[in-house]
């Protein structure tokens, strides 16, 4: 211990906090790449919480992509990175630590990993490499009115027409389903059998004839969430991932990879770092000071844990303590946006002001971001689901 | 980087244990071992002893084994799981860590030796009434009289200090000189003992006039090195939390799985498992934490160090509150009985916070640092 003449040098592996030089140039070399060949720009609408448009969010994927650091957990022949969970994860810190536009999940997490597992040759062929490098944009289609945390409860139907599917139905809650080319969706293919194994997955041009998008306002009066109506839609047979029959097992697939990505550390700790500096006049207030320190605090424990989870993760299957992650993950999320909100003070009524408003743009955006970031607690399972996974697989009650 | 043991050290983790059962097979015995002198249970000191245990801290030359803080804080976190009453962390990490820190190499070796033979018992004196955590003491005075020193004043909560051979005190030296850390033989005072609200023993030191021998070169300012050496046992007491939550959680699941009202177990009740829920997250949260506060310390950067002991005490502070305050509350009316662990853990869970630094304390200072950083990174 210190304070006492050293003992023989350590030299073992076990118990050791610095990263593995290869670990460390690996991290320096993902720092350079985000810092310097993203744009600015994209950056800078990321770091200060603007929208992204599009454009930037597919510029950027590209860019990514034409490096091979689109879909690194894809199998490496479909464009996947033969990396540690360490290195998956200093990937994914600091990209967002760089403030570099995560590749689209519906694309990089959800759909391309299903499609890479469970597709035919042809669907791989077809889809994985348009879906890398975000030449296809795709939605999700899941979520129903009466299908929300209970998703096997869903009711939209394909019933089979000589080679092709019909479908009818409707989803909700459809993430930028507005920029969608394509629509991954669990249908409803077999109404006889138990609920979850009459479940299919199959993927819909959203061009189709009998496809409707319609927006849903949200709290923020952002236009970010969906309704997608589907009235008769014919789908070709081909466009079934798997069996039919098999789509809850790829729909778990898939959420159990959403959930590993979910918990945003390194962004929420951009974000404080940013407010830090923004509202730099506000930490004159002890009580803002506290606050800034325990969440400084909180976040470190929660980087420090999805540490010792990577470092405990084997062959890609989530460590338990994932749901500690995203539970956590976004009430940390959210307490740096009220944070925000109440730096902002009146400044954050000024939310739908006009670009001649004399208050500043972080100040005016604290509000729809605070009210924005309520759905975290919700998708990607809700947190009560998160705690329904803990209580019940990790304590046994 | 890597969050595992090796083989030698989870055979320590259960060679330790597996002693502390033969001592604290359950909460029964524990009991009796407080409530008979001297609070504690020699024999099972004395087997500590043998296995190396007292000495691992300290170097080899000082009579010590020169183990890591990893290896010290798995007996810290087995002995915060059976709730042992025994100084340890007082005695051996507080006031041998003083010794460790300040003493001449003859004193290290003839403290350190005997503390590690199990043949003296330590106990740091460096609170006054009205101090609060702080590395400077006033309390006690330090003055030369001839060509030797005496100690007057009083400290108190002395930890472990009912049954301590000598005390470690840490004195105000003359003429504003600073902070000396001196050595009183326990004939050289008058104390009295008592226990502590978890049932461990402490006392009140007085100093009169008592003759105190210099730890180190005499007359010099040894701050830094007092608040080091708080910042380590910080951190290792964290540890010992650690292993009370453990036990809290572990307890608290096994009591939702058997006890029974309205004819079902209590986990068919979610607004319990949920509760439940979220102790298990406060408890990987701080072991996170405390594992990397507890590396902090190999790497031997006193700075480092101290901001990783304000860290790891404002996180165990959180979660000894949530977890402590639960496991009471999902147990019902028998957590609030002395004859039941759980509720004696959150006892000692809050002697633990209260005697190393609490949540404000530590929570004031790292909000007095906020704009010393941009982020805060783990690696």
């Amino acid at each position: 211990m210190m304070g006492t003449p050293p003992a023989t040098p350590t030299t073992r592996s076990h118990m050791q906090l610095a990263l593995s030089p290869r670990d460390a140039e690996f991290r320096d070399r993902m720092r350079e790449f985000f810092t310097t060949k993203v744009p600015r720009e994209i950056r800078d609408t990321v770091l200060e919480g603007r929208h992204l448009t599009r454009e930037q969010i597919v510029a950027s994927q590209r860019i990514l992509n034409a490096e091979g650091l689109a879909v690194p957990h894809w199998p490496t022949e479909w464009g996947g990175q033969d990396w540690t969970e360490l290195q998956r994860h200093l990937w994914h810190e600091e990209m967002q630590r760089a403030g570099v536009p995560a590749p689209l999940a519906f694309n990089a997490s959800m759909i391309g990993p299903v499609i890479a597992h469970f597709g035919s040759e042809e669907q791989k062929q077809r889809f994985l490499p348009a879906t890398a490098n975000l030449d296809i944009w795709w939605s999700q289609g899941f979520s129903e009115p009466d299908a929300g945390s209970d998703l096997a409860g869903l009711r939209t139907a394909a019933v089979r027409d000589g080679d092709d599917w019909v479908v009818n139905g409707q989803k909700t809650w459809t993430t930028l389903g507005q920029h969608g080319d394509w629509i991954f969706t669990l249908v409803r293919t077999d109404p006889e059998v138990k609920k979850q194994q009459g479940i299919s997955m199959l993927l819909i041009d959203m061009t189709t004839p009998g496809v409707e998008v319609r927006p849903i306002e949200l709290i923020d009066g952002g236009h970010e969430v969906n309704e997608v109506w589907f009235s008769d839609v014919r789908v070709p047979g081909d466009l079934l991932v798997g069996e039919p029959g098999a789509g809850w097992t790829m729909a778990k697939f898939l959420l159990g990879n959403e959930r590993v990505g979910v918990a945003p550390v390194g962004a929420t700790k951009r974000a404080l770092a940013t407010l830090k500096a923004t509202a730099a006049d506000q930490l004159a207030d002890p009580l803002v000071r506290a606050r800034v320190a325990e969440l400084e605090n909180e976040l470190l424990a929660l980087e420090l844990t999805a540490l010792r989870v990577v470092a405990h993760s084997s062959d890609g299957a989530p460590h338990p303590a994932s749901s500690v992650l995203k539970l956590r993950g976004t009430e940390l999320q959210q307490a740096v946006s009220e944070l925000a909100l109440d730096l902002a003070g009146p400044a954050s009524l000024a939310a739908r002001a006009g670009d001649d408003s004399p208050q500043e743009g972080w100040a005016r955006r604290s509000a729809p971001t605070y009210l924005n970031l309520r759905k975290a607690s919700i998708y990607g399972g809700s947190n009560e689901i998160q705690r329904q996974i803990i209580s019940r697989t990790i304590l046994g009650l | 980087m890597d969050f595992t043991y090796d083989d030698e050290q989870q055979a320590l983790r259960e060679a330790v244990r597996g002693l502390l059962a033969t001592a604290y097979a359950d909460h029964e015995a524990r009991r009796r071992t407080v409530a008979a002198e001297p609070g504690f249970d020699r024999a099972l000191w004395g087997r500590l002893a043998e296995m190396g245990i007292l000495g691992l801290p300290f170097s080899e030359s000082d009579g010590g084994v020169g183990a890591g803080p990893v290896e010290i804080g798995i007996v810290c976190q087995e002995l915060g799981r059976v709730l042992a009453p025994e100084p340890y962390l007082s005695g051996v990490v507080h006031a041998g860590g003083l010794v460790a820190a300040v003493g001449t190499a003859e004193q290290r070796a003839d403290l350190l030796g005997r503390l590690s033979a199990g043949d003296l018992l330590l106990a740091a004196a460096d609170t006054s009434p009205g101090d609060r955590w702080a590395a400077r003491a006033d309390g006690v005075r330090a003055s030369v009289v001839g060509d030797g020193w005496t100690l007057d004043g009083v400290a108190d909560p002395v930890m472990g200090g009912e049954s301590a051979d000598c005390f470690v005190v840490t004195a105000a030296l003359p003429d504003g000189g600073g902070t000396g850390v001196f050595l009183v033989a326990a004939d050289d005072v008058s104390r009295s003992g008592y226990a502590a609200a978890d049932l461990t023993r402490a006392a009140t030191v007085r100093f009169e006039g008592s003759t105190a021998t210099p730890l180190g070169e005499p007359g010099r300012d040894l701050a830094p090195s007092i608040a080091t050496i708080s910042d380590l046992t910080r951190i290792l007491g964290a540890n010992q939390a650690l292993g009370v939550l453990q036990s809290q959680l572990r307890a608290t699941t096994d009591y939702l799985r058997s006890r029974k009202q309205f004819g079902v177990t209590l986990n068919t009740f979610q607004a319990l498992t949920f509760r439940a829920a979220d102790m298990y997250v406060s408890l990987e949260l701080v072991h996170s934490m405390v594992d990397w506060a507890t590396m902090t310390i190999a790497g031997g950067d006193r700075d480092a160090v101290a901001e990783a002991a304000d860290r790891v005490g404002l996180q165990v502070s959180r979660s000894s509150r949530h977890i402590g305050q639960e496991a009471i509350q999902l147990h019902g009316g028998i957590g609030m009985t002395a004859e039941y662990a759980v509720g004696v853990g959150t006892a000692h869970l809050a002697v633990l916070e209260q005697w190393l630094g609490n949540g404000p304390h530590h929570l004031a200072r790292l909000a007095g640092r906020v704009d010393d950083h941009e982020l805060v990174d783990a690696l």
